[in-house]
């Protein structure tokens, strides 16, 4: 047998997913839509703190989102409480949403009649770090329960995130949780980004969080000169 | 695990590329970027199994770790992190999410018999 040889071809494994990201982008960009993607650990409080969201937002935004679960639709009846339009993405097996999912489902939806899109990934924080879904921000959330040292142990979902909140603040005094231990990992693994801390449930904090995604909105909506 | 489905898009890939050039393929060298997202020794696990039954079974996956390299802004140079766990500069000490390499996941060449 001859000697082998090399051929560079130098291929991103993933283009055919960053292709349909950057075409969702362009996508809400003309629609003057703000899309915001949810990724967390299963359990830390995603589904509560979207339902309050949605809920808290709708007076005077119009609101969807689009759910990824791994076999149920439990999230998205909690979350059609909210009355906003809510769409389950099924994914069986699989531990996260992959662009091509988003586009399918946002089929029949018109996205002009639409101010804020949210995209809950699946409660994973290895699988969703690869993978754009053409999001504008993506949103890290962990909650009080989890341990100070999450971003340190999940340090590339954090590094891939543009803004972390920190939930269920309710239980901060029970759980003995350290602020500034939690909030140092974060900055170790993201200077400089973005930290809210929050109780979706009683509501504290929520305010500014809310404001921080309205002016990011306009923003977004300025840039895209709509 | 999402391993098997990026496993998978390599052999896609490189069966793509092979098919073009009318070659056979006996190995595929992958940049696998730090903060890729992609655990290596799942990957290579995951390889086998996505290569059965394809123009590709039997070959190896050569995986080349690329570290992540940041700017620093006040040494203006480019520095390899440490850790991913602290994106320091490593000279001075500086913060900076300024990452100029380590989100890699290519498929860069192939070992090819004729």
């Amino acid at each position: 047998m001859s000697e082998p040889r090399m051929i560079e071809v130098r291929r991103n494994v993933l283009k055919q997913n960053d292709v349909i990201a950057r075409a969702l982008r362009e996508q809400f960009r003309a629609a003057g839509v703000f899309v915001v993607s949810l990724v967390s650990s299963p359990g830390s409080g995603k589904t509560t703190f979207l339902e309050k969201t949605l809920t808290q937002l709708q007076p005077r935004y119009r609101v969807a989102a689009l759910v990824g679960d791994l076999a149920t639709e439990n999230d998205a009846l909690r979350l059609a409480r909210s009355k906003a339009p809510v769409k389950q993405i099924t994914t069986g097996t699989l531990c996260h949403l992959e662009a091509a999912m988003v586009q399918n489902a946002l089929q029949e939806w018109d996205l002009n009649q639409l101010d804020f899109l949210f995209i809950e990934n699946v409660g994973n924080l290895v699988c969703p770090s690869s993978y754009d879904l053409g999001e504008n921000l993506r949103l890290v959330l962990m909650s009080v329960t989890e341990g100070e040292d999450k971003p340190l142990k999940y340090p590339t979902i954090f590094n891939s995130a543009d803004v972390a909140v920190i939930t269920k603040n309710e239980l901060a005094v029970a759980v003995e949780f350290d602020w500034e231990t939690a909030r140092r990992s974060i900055e170790s693994v993201r200077p400089g980004m973005r930290i809210f801390r929050l109780s979706a449930k009683t509501g504290e904090a929520m305010g500014s969080y809310l404001d921080f995604l309205v002016e990011q909105l306009k923003e977004h909506r300025a840039v895209a000169h709509i | 695990m999402h391993e098997l489905s990026i496993a998978m898009g390599i052999v896609e890939a490189a069966t793509e590329e092979a098919q073009k050039r009318g070659v056979q393929v006996s190995a595929v060298h992958l940049r696998l970027g730090a903060l890729s997202g992609v655990v290596k020794d799942a990957l290579l696990f995951s390889y086998e199994v996505a290569c059965q039954d394809t123009p590709l079974a039997g070959s190896r996956l050569i995986v080349e770790d690329v570290p992540v390299a940041v700017f620093c802004p006040q040494c203006q140079e480019q520095r390899i992190l440490t850790s991913v766990q602290a994106f320091i500069c490593p000279e001075c000490g500086l913060p900076t999410m300024d990452v100029r390499q380590g989100k890699e996941l290519e498929v860069f060449a192939l070992e090819v018999q004729e």
